[in-house]
């Protein structure tokens, strides 16, 4: 083990470590911009280009990025002397030089790594004011990009292409104009963009912001005339505490509710009762493709970003994946029909909000043919998990104080399965809680899948299903899927079941959730968090949920009747890849 | 070759090629032809001669007459005279300007004298397209040499000993680069040549390439065995069309001959050269950002460590060579290190191609030994300062060099001295400056280009430089306030420290050479709002002496903005609202009337 020297004390690092990971480990700080290490899922941005990093070693000629320099037997390191000091000064001055300092109207005002660095650098002034390069913006229905906010850290271009291999944003021109771009600059609609948000996710400044609709949503809960309900989803109740102040893997469910209705909303439900509708409309059509010897193997449908993908990257595959629609979307047109019916109201006078810990939902909402109707859409609005805690704030409610709220009923009523949704692996799970039983007709005891549960990749298991061994994969990242698509067109794999969710650790890690600013052991205790919110279900199971039997009994016939497919199938296009 | 009793060699380089020489080629072809001539004498093309400034150029052998600046018209004369009657077409010698004297020989040429032609021995002496005239002279005898009688630590130790510092600009121990490399775990390992020159006015890699491109391939395979590459890469920018196309003839040659390809000469040693084209940028001559750049990436560099020798294209051990460097290496593992030792100075061995431009009278290619000094250079070699003017600085390494002023025109130059002296060796450039140079216009054109060049990747490159030049901007403009200078010091420092490549970190090295230097020139333009060389426009002004003007509108007739207005035979009057400081009343001028102050 290598002894350096960092600030005047002597201490004793691992092998093979960065001078960041160094000074890190004996306690130190060094404040960092570009640097993005998620080892979880082999993830990592390190172009050393913001230079803010930068110690003195000595011995060296010039100063050291620490992100990237290895440590070695006898390094003197100082990390703030003055020249140090002085330069991550400069150049911190540099960037915000030719930055809008428009803050006090940035989206990203206050969760701002750029905004925090200048205020922890305290600086007051900036004698490297001047020209500023310009770029225009580009305004999608679920990603806002301004590229003048851009500081080239790189990071969203690594989500995009190493991991997701979308491949979209990209460096592009040079010298003072180098910015991250799309595909020949076309707006992102233009693209292949799948609209999972990671780029958003890993943002440290304003260049790139979801689309919000606080505004749009304000507006109808103040509207008298509509009658406006809302839907969580299972990550978001893991996660908006954070925004809060309180730990990773706090469960909030009940103040979530509770805020919800005391921001206004008539009726607050819970997307976890789709979830389960989800199951069964899946369950059933999995069932019937075993049967009948339908397509295989069946690719889940309920992450917007990765049917986008598909349709892009791989447009002959796009009878894979189950016809029926995400959660989301089934909750709108269950709400709109069902509910709207059931109370006398007029779908049109009725306003459905998604809070979602996604940013590609806001594009899924907006897809032409995911409407049960040509009249309305299904789901008017949808606010990520973020939008949401800023209402909260602009609300001034206390969120310390917020009462243990209930969901409204029916459509608040779910189960365990319908939880973990919310991490990857969980929609697998789900079915095949269901799946065993409909198939075996034998109860289920041990219904927590071990083998399709961690954050590897791609992770493949048989399960043994009465007579039958069923092949489940589960992956995360397009870019683990891509893999996993390839093996299987190469036949190098056989699969029954895969599920598919674009973001890291599925929908804990979406684009909609509050910044994990690099952290992926937020990620971790999220997900932690929905697998105790299952176990502490009464019904883990989503065949058993007494609402979803109801809404068949009264309303849907049964799974796959033809009522059901009107509201809660879709299907998917064939799109140009760029 | 023995048939022949004379040669004309003819330069076919680009600068020579550019003024006509392909059609004195011509000429003399039919000329030869019509006089029956034929199998008497060969016309040879061949490299670079150096001497670009007396260009087109043509030697005549065995009696090594060096005709400068010939034209189409003097073919038949040279071949009446010289070729049939054996008389010297004197005036066509090159005439030294201090001795006033026609030069009949070549090897008396101050101009050659004091150089030592390693790097450069077959350019301007063999058909570069002739694989035949290389084997002639040497050629590939150091790669069989190597193949057959040495391990590949032989050859290391040869190279490591001789001392041969890289030179692409760095100064980095060959040996040890290539030891590394060769000690570097992988299945497969590769060679690059870079000849992506880009320094404004540098043209050394280009004439090796053009004059003797078999020295670049078997410097290549040579270093490639010592590594144990089965691959390599001659990384080439587009804009050097001839240099390309040469080298693609040499690469078909060389394995039509054996010397590439599968089992070189018979050998268990395999070897072959792919040549990639280099799309402009000049940031792609760093090695990192030149490995991205053949991997089909975005050109721009990444952090070193890992150093290309241990990862470098696709991951794997590579050693990254420039053209000069390689092309020394045949010579040598043939010559030994001794006597490479013997040229230059202990910490610089060996000798190094210059390219002397600007305010110079021999502007030109020339290769002298480490440790000559800039006055040997510039005034003996080089002819001293055009026009008589007085020497004011000269810039060396390219764009990021610094300039360096009168007073260090003694000191030896090396790697080492260069850099104390706040400049740097880089690939060879020489930029001479007189005494109507602006220092402080000269530092932005610097950084202009380099602000230009920058990928952009690092915020100190991207911005930093970007600010400099604004300060710059500022300070030609008389817009600047003193403390602007410690600005551009201070910034211009931290650049140094942060930046991420070599291009950035020393990008600010005209500004800070010069207000080391010349910080009086910055002074007068910032607070006397004043350019002393007469050169920033907005702070020169134009005036029309009453007493000396006899109104003989030459000036108004000539100002393209119709500034100068008066009536015949009475003094005119500039209107300096209009005038845009072109100078062109003041050339035309007959009677001193206009002054520029």
């Amino acid at each position: 083990m290598p002894n350096v020297i960092i600030n005047d004390i002597k201490v004793e690092v691992p092998e093979n470590v960065t001078v960041l990971e160094a000074i890190r480990l004996s306690g130190g700080y060094v404040p960092t911009l570009c640097h993005m290490k998620l080892d979880d899922i082999k993830i990592e941005n390190n172009p050393a280009s913001c230079r803010i990093c930068m110690v003195e070693v000595a011995g060296r000629r010039n100063l050291a990025p620490a992100c990237v320099t290895p440590i070695a037997e006898g390094m003197v390191i100082k990390t703030h002397s003055k020249k140090a000091v002085n330069a991550r000064r400069t150049v911190l001055q540099l960037l915000l030089s030719n930055h809008p300092q428009d803050c006090l109207k940035c989206a990203k005002n206050g969760q701002c790594e750029l905004q925090d660095l200048a205020s922890e650098l305290f600086i007051t002034t900036n004698p490297y004011m001047g020209n500023k390069s310009t770029h225009k913006k580009d305004v999608s229905a679920a990603i806002i990009r301004d590229p003048s906010k851009c500081i080239m850290c790189r990071k969203c271009e690594t989500m995009c292409n190493s991991f997701q291999t979308v491949g979209v944003l990209s460096a592009v021109d040079r010298a003072f104009d180098a910015v991250v771009k799309p595909t020949f600059d076309l707006p992102l609609e233009q693209t292949n963009c799948t609209f999972c948000g990671q780029c958003v996710a890993v943002c440290p400044t304003g260049a790139l912001v979801a689309h919000t609709y606080i505004d749009e949503v304000w507006q109808e809960i103040d509207n008298p005339k509509k009658h406006v309900v809302v839907q969580t989803a299972p990550a978001v109740r893991v996660a908006i505490a954070e925004e809060f102040g309180y730990e990773p893997g706090t469960i909030s469910t009940g103040k979530l509710v509770s805020a919800l209705r005391a921001l206004g909303f008539d009726k607050v439900f819970d997307t976890d009762f789709a979830a389960d509708l989800t199951i069964m409309e899946e369950a059933t059509e999995f069932l019937d493709r075993i049967k009948n010897g339908g397509y295989m193997p069946m690719l889940t449908s309920c992450c917007p970003g990765w049917v986008k993908f598909l349709e892009h990257q791989f447009p002959s595959l796009v009878e894979m994946p189950s016809s029926a629609k995400s959660p989301q979307q089934m909750f709108g047109a269950i709400a709109k029909s069902f509910y709207a019916e059931k109370n006398n109201i007029d779908p049109k006078d009725m306003t459905v909000v998604s809070i979602m810990p996604c940013i590609a939902k806001k594009y899924e909402a907006g897809r032409p043919e995911i409407n049960s109707s040509d009249e309305y859409k299904d789901v008017d609005y949808v606010l990520t998990t973020r939008e949401l805690a800023r209402m909260i704030k602009e609300a001034g409610l206390n969120f310390d104080t917020l009462p243990e709220g209930q969901y409204d009923s029916p459509l608040g009523e779910s189960t365990g399965a319908a939880v973990i949704f919310g991490r990857t692996g969980g929609v697998a799970e789900a079915a095949l809680r269901t799946a065993y039983e409909w198939i075996t007709g034998k109860n289920l005891e041990a219904v927590e899948f071990e083998a399709i549960r961690g954050y590897e990749g791609v992770r493949v298991a048989e399960v043994k299903v009465g007579e039958r061994t069923v092949r489940v994969a589960v992956s995360h990242g397009l870019g683990n899927t891509r893999k996993l698509l390839e093996d299987i067109q190469a036949g190098k794999l056989q699969l029954h079941l895969i599920e598919v969710m674009a973001c890291p650790g599925g929908c804990v890690g979406g684009g909609g959730q509050p910044f994990h600013h690099g952290n992926f052991d937020i990620i971790k205790k999220r997900t932690e968090a929905l697998n105790r919110a299952d176990r502490n279900m009464p019904i883990r199971k989503s065949h058993e949920n007494p609402a979803i039997k109801a809404l068949y009994e009264e309303y849907l016939g049964k799974p796959a009747s033809e009522k059901a497919h009107h509201l809660l199938h879709t299907h998917y296009l064939e799109r140009e890849w760029l | 070759m023995g048939k022949y009793k004379q040669f004309i060699l003819i330069c076919g380089g680009t600068g020579c090629s550019s003024s006509g020489s392909g059609d004195i080629i011509d000429s003399f072809n039919k000329a030869l032809e019509e006089k029956g001539l034929k199998d008497e004498v060969q016309i040879v093309r061949t490299g670079c001669f150096g001497f670009c400034e007396q260009g087109p150029i043509v030697k005549v052998l065995p009696d090594d007459t060096f005709y400068v600046k010939v034209t189409e018209k003097d073919v038949e004369n040279i071949v009446n005279e010289h070729i049939i009657k054996g008389r010297r077409v004197q005036r066509l010698l090159y005439v030294e300007p201090s001795e006033k004297e026609k030069i009949e020989e070549y090897i008396k040429m101050p101009f050659y004298k004091k150089q030592i032609r390693v790097v450069l021995r077959n350019a301007g002496a063999i058909n570069p397209e002739n694989v035949e005239e290389y084997i002639a002279n040497d050629g590939y005898s150091a790669l069989a040499k190597a193949l057959t009688e040495m391990s590949q630590d032989d050859v290391l130790k040869s190279i490591s000993d001789s001392g041969l510092r890289g030179r692409g600009g760095g100064g980095f121990p060959t040996g040890m680069k290539w030891s590394f490399a060769k000690r570097a775990k992988g299945d497969k390992k590769y060679i690059i040549c870079n000849a992506d020159e880009g320094d404004p006015g540098a043209f050394m890699d280009r004439s090796v390439m053009e004059g003797d491109p078999h020295s670049v391939i078997e410097g290549m395979s040579i270093a490639a065995y010592a590594i144990g590459a089965q691959k390599g890469y001659v990384y080439i920018r587009a804009e050097y069309p001839l240099a390309v196309q040469r080298l693609r003839k040499a690469l078909n040659d060389a394995r039509e001959y054996g010397f590439l390809g599968e089992n070189v000469m018979g050998t268990n040693f395999s070897f072959d050269i792919e040549v990639r084209l280099g799309a402009g940028a000049f940031v792609c001559g760093e090695e990192t950002a030149l490995i991205h750049s053949i991997e089909g990436k975005r050109g721009e560099p990444t952090s070193k460590p890992p150093f290309p020798a241990n990862s470098g294209l696709w991951k794997k051990p590579t050693v990254i060579n420039n053209v000069e460097t390689l092309a020394q290496i045949p010579v040598i593992l043939l010559k030994g290190a001794d006597w490479f030792r013997k040229l230059g100075t202990e910490k610089s061995p060996g000798t190094k191609v210059f390219a002397l431009a600007g305010a110079i009278n021999n502007v030109g290619l020339v290769e002298v030994p480490m440790g000559i000094t800039l006055r040997e250079i510039l005034y003996e070699i080089g002819g001293g300062i055009r026009n008589n003017k007085q020497f004011k600085a000269v810039q060396t390494g390219g764009p990021s060099g610094g300039c360096i002023p009168a007073k260090y025109l003694d000191t030896p130059i090396d790697f080492d001295n260069l850099i104390a002296l706040g400049s740097m060796m880089g690939s060879g450039g020489m930029i001479v400056m007189d005494e109507d140079t602006c220092m402080v216009d000269v530092s932005k054109f610097y950084l202009e280009f380099t602000v230009d060049e920058s990928c952009g990747k690092c915020t100190p490159c991207r911005i930093g430089n970007y600010r400099l030049h604004e300060v710059l901007e500022r300070i030609t403009s008389g817009r600047a306030v003193i403390e602007d200078l410690d600005k551009l010091e201070q910034l211009g420092n931290v650049i140094k420290d942060t930046a991420l490549c070599g291009l950035g970190q020393t990008s600010p090295n005209p500004i800070l050479s010069t207000i080391n230097y010349f910080r009086d020139e910055y002074v007068a333009h910032i607070q006397d709002k004043k350019c002393p060389a007469g050169v920033c426009k907005n702070l020169i002004r134009y005036d029309i002496n009453p007493a000396k003007c006899v109104g003989c509108t030459a000036c108004a007739r000539v100002c393209p903005v119709q500034a100068i207005t008066g009536t015949v035979k009475k003094a005119h009057v500039i209107d300096q609202d209009k005038c845009i400081k072109c100078g062109a009343c003041y050339a035309t001028c007959r009677f001193g009337a206009i002054s520029k102050i």
